[in-house]
């Protein structure tokens, strides 16, 4: 495979532009779309998440680098999807109900999407049946929740006891986020996780996903 | 005369402001979900009733019950067509508890919309603002607070629209983000915010929610040193736990005033409370400054 390492390069830039055109060249030129994504774009997700982690990327950052993923991604997926490749894993995402902020849950969904996995975004005010439905339709699928209001963030809450009452909780996996939110509240509404932010986020899912893999 | 009330108010600092609104609603029967300023209409007699306790517990300025009434954010609630009328209430209200024992420096909160994702354009949002600015000066706010903001273009365009209504301006932001909790989500330091804010027009710098009160203190020192303008600070009393379902703030009014004395230290001008506050903070704020 050639060299395409401008692909690293302008996704960890944020330059959506390039990303686009270094992918199409090298579909072009035959390269196997899931090399592509191993050895370019998933690395280049990381550094981001690495620069993020060291106070030298913010919002902005973040928010650019995955829209240069995506915009490589929406070139590859219908290849992957044709070569029978599977998504890295599915993921409904919603702000819960009663509460209408979505700035950081869309960040956590434009990075999930950006590291691969399939993402339904159910918007906000998202009634617990709602997320319950959407995570029925396939096994091993994470819920993930945020809630920027100290009133709402209860309301997750509901949402893992339907979840039970479904018979549904072994099989999907729950994580939650928001600006209120501690590990300690995670802990004790009975989510799988708790993350601070839209990196550690994605290496929430990823570690969630892996556990369906050991325990299938 | 604009410049004369700031005077007039900071002869004595730091100028005692208020704590949470929202919380104190629901205490007042407002259910989750639903529009806090949507109650300067349905229920002004709840709202004016929360604006007096802090009159009455020693704050020298109160805010409004408007932090989330401009027309982008009310949209979102069907409630896009009330924006002046909610805002003019609010004032009204505030000013009613207040008589002539407080000024009233009137809640403008962010949108909720990225500007970067490109979903609005800045024109939109300053209109919007200077929209809410217009009608609550009209109702006769003494000053705008512009507050919880993470994103200094937004802040900036907010400044603007306040500034085209005539009103003193208080500008703040919320550093919650980084390794050291001294950045907004956005990834701004405060001295960026000071320079930023003091170019833009913003009468007062401050920060607000975000983080517990300990934190504050070297936020609130970083600000001081990197403007001239006055220092605004109102912080959460700390992080929410889960109690019986639900959240509360463990801090007690007793701690959060202990660290007082470092904010008057760092010579802070104003001093409130954000999340988790309620006017036994306020009380507890004045008795420790003995007044």
């Amino acid at each position: 495979m050639s060299d395409y390492s401008q692909l690293y390069d302008a996704i960890v830039n944020g330059d959506h532009r390039l990303a686009a055109e270094v992918t199409k060249s090298a579909l072009e030129a035959n390269t196997d779309p899931s090399e592509l994504i191993a050895k370019y774009m998933i690395p280049a997700m990381n550094e981001v998440g690495n620069r993020f982690a060291c106070n030298e990327y913010f919002v902005p950052e973040l928010l650019i680098a995955a829209r240069a993923m995506k915009a490589s991604l929406e070139l590859l997926t219908p290849l992957l999807a044709a070569g029978g490749v599977q998504r890295v894993g599915r993921v409904v995402i919603g702000t819960v109900k009663g509460d209408l902020h979505d700035i950081g849950k869309n960040l956590v969904a434009s990075m999930l999407e950006g590291a691969g996995f399939e993402v339904i975004d159910l918007g906000v005010d998202v009634p617990p049946d709602k997320f319950v439905d959407t995570a029925r339709e396939k096994e091993g699928t994470i819920v993930a929740m945020s809630a920027l209001l100290t009133t709402t963030m209860v309301n997750m809450k509901a949402v893992v006891d339907r979840l039970q009452s479904a018979g549904l909780r072994d099989k999907v996996r729950v994580m939650v986020g928001g600006a209120p939110l501690t590990p300690q509240f995670a802990e004790q509404i009975g989510a799988d996780g708790y993350s601070e932010n839209a990196t550690e986020a994605v290496a929430l899912a990823r570690r969630l996903v892996s556990e369906f893999a050991t325990t299938a | 005369m604009s410049v004369s009330l700031l005077e007039q108010l900071l002869r004595q600092t730091p100028v005692i402001t208020d704590g949470a609104w929202a919380t104190q609603l629901q205490v007042r029967g407002l259910p989750i979900g639903v529009c806090p300023d949507e109650w300067n209409l349905s229920h002004p007699e709840a709202v004016e009733a929360v604006a007096r306790e802090y009159v009455e517990a020693g704050s020298q300025v109160i805010l409004t019950n408007t932090f989330g009434a401009n027309r982008i954010t009310l949209a979102r609630q069907g409630l896009a067509d009330r924006a002046v009328e909610i805002n003019q209430a609010g004032v009204a209200i505030s000013r009613r508890a207040a008589q002539d024992r407080a000024k009233v420096f009137a809640s403008i909160g962010p949108t909720g919309v990225l500007l970067m994702t490109g979903e609005k354009n800045p024109d939109e949002l300053e209109a919007t603002f200077a929209e809410q600015a217009r009608a609550l000066a009209q109702a006769g706010a003494d000053a705008v607070v512009i507050e919880t903001m993470s994103d200094l273009g937004e802040a900036m365009l907010a400044i603007r629209g306040a500034k085209s209504a005539g009103l003193i301006t208080v500008a703040c932001m919320s550093f919650d983000s980084g390794k050291n909790r001294d950045r907004t989500m956005m990834g701004t330091t405060p001295e960026q915010a000071a320079e930023a804010l003091s170019d833009a027009g913003a009468d007062v710098i401050g920060a607000n929610c975000g983080q517990g009160i300990e934190g504050y203190i070297t936020i609130a020192r970083r600000l001081r040193a990197a403007t001239d303008r006055p220092v605004w600070i109102k912080p959460n009393a700390g992080l929410p736990q889960i109690v019986d379902g639900k959240a509360v703030y463990a801090m007690t009014p007793q701690e959060f005033v202990s660290y007082i004395p470092q904010f008057v230290e760092a010579g802070v001008a104003f001093i409130g409370g954000c999340c988790g506050t309620s006017p036994a903070f306020i009380a507890a704020i004045r008795e420790r400054l003995g007044r």
